[in-house]
């Protein structure tokens, strides 16, 4: 790999209630250069399909079923019990992505870019997201929403209650933690430049977030 | 090797954008500002969270141990007047509340795998007692399924060669697939 493909995660801030509330909680993020040829929309190519084929085939009813052991996944679904998330409700994503295998029988392509993510999660148990990086003002950090504020920078941008732990950059809230980014800030089919982050929760290690980072990072990066 | 670039966490923002809690820059490195009740409130959430992350891995040791004999209960459903779901810093009230929910959903699953524990001690018993002395336990069924195992089969004791092993009294214990 050469000097220029290397990954550098930044690490996101934190406002001091977050940090202090949520030690352990941490923002990774990276802006990539799309190098792939078709539309971040479209169908994979034939490379990320056959992983997702061959992760189809290795993800299996005993792994649905010991994905709560496995100390990442469990990981989450620690954290979202202690950000007032019910997991069993709201799932985390590793197991909305297992489960969601087990009731398709297969996982199933929802375009280049969603593929690359799922395939860094079903690798690592860390799930990633991505910005249009070009709609990103300044550096992307966790604190919490005021009330009425809009996420998002649009017209249509839905308005969040008061104390909703939001992703957010320089002035404004672009994604709900571990849920819906912002209309207008969710990559295109052609948006050339994307921001992919990972929320590292307490007791994932490090290098399991850069590591899905990376490997979305690299999957993007290759034409 | 990978690389990382630190930023600084309280870079200097507008009180307005960093959402409630936002003490303004420099907040992390200033003397401690906040009376004692705070803190303690504090200390209380993070006791709190730690006693729910030990709760949540022990109820998922068990139903993933157990599972498909013991099945997660349904989720909570949300309490009246419980704030709007989605992530944030739950109160002392509503850490507590949670945790107690999971110490109640905890304790009920290792009474119903206790329970399921016996059921499993005594099938294996009865098992044991009609491998011994089959004549004693003419056409008793022990599903697999009872002794913990996973699969359809049945344990049975059955006469061996049909009506002829009916009639001079030769029984054994077999195991049919039971499968459809």
């Amino acid at each position: 790999m050469s000097g220029a493909e290397r990954l550098e995660p930044l690490v996101g801030w934190q406002a001091p209630q977050v940090a202090e509330e949520l030690p352990g909680l941490q923002l990774l993020y990276d802006t990539v250069e799309v190098g792939r040829a078709g539309p971040l929309t479209g169908d994979s190519p034939p490379d990320v399909q056959a992983r997702l084929r061959e992760l189809s085939n290795r993800v299996r009813g005993a792994r649905a079923i010991g994905i709560r052991r496995e100390p990442v996944a469990a990981a989450y679904r620690v954290f979202f019990r202690q950000v007032g998330m019910d997991p069993d409700v709201e799932r985390t994503p590793i197991e909305a992505a297992v489960l969601e295998r087990m009731l398709r029988g297969g996982f199933l392509s929802g375009g280049l870019l969603d593929d690359i993510m799922l395939i860094a999660l079903l690798d690592t148990s860390v799930p990633i997201w991505a910005l249009d990086a070009d709609a990103v003002r300044g550096a992307l950090g966790v604190r919490q929403s005021r009330e009425g504020e809009p996420l998002g920078r649009g017209g249509d941008a839905p308005l969040l209650p008061e104390g909703r732990l939001v992703v957010a950059d320089d002035d404004a809230a672009l994604a709900v933690l571990f849920g819906d980014r912002a209309p207008g800030h969710v990559p295109r089919a052609r948006t050339p430049r994307v921001t992919l982050y990972a929320v590292q929760v307490p007791g994932v290690p490090a290098l399991f977030a850069e590591e899905a980072l990376w490997g979305c990072a690299a999957a993007l990066r290759s034409p | 090797m990978i690389q990382r670039r630190q930023q600084v966490a309280d870079r200097e923002r507008p009180a307005a954008e960093a959402g409630p809690g936002w003490r303004g820059p420099n907040a992390l490195f200033a003397p401690p500002q906040t009376p004692p009740a705070e803190d303690a409130e504090r200390a209380a959430r993070a006791t709190l969270r730690a006693q729910i992350a030990k709760l949540e891995n022990e109820l998922s040791q068990i139903l993933a141990d157990r599972f498909p004999f013991i099945a997660a209960p349904p989720a909570f459903g949300p309490a009246p007047a419980a704030p709007p779901a989605g992530p944030r810093l739950p109160g002392l009230g509503e850490l507590e509340r949670s945790r107690d929910r999971l110490a109640t959903r905890l304790q009920e699953l290792r009474s119903r795998a206790e329970r399921r524990s016996e059921n499993e001690r005594r099938a294996a018993e009865l098992l044991k007692k009609m491998e011994l002395e089959p004549g004693r336990y003419k056409y008793y069924r022990v599903p697999v399924r009872d002794l913990g195992q996973s699969g359809c089969g049945v344990w049975e004791v059955r006469p061996r060669l049909g009506l002829i092993g009916m009639l001079a009294g030769w029984w054994e214990l077999t195991l049919s697939s039971g499968c459809p």
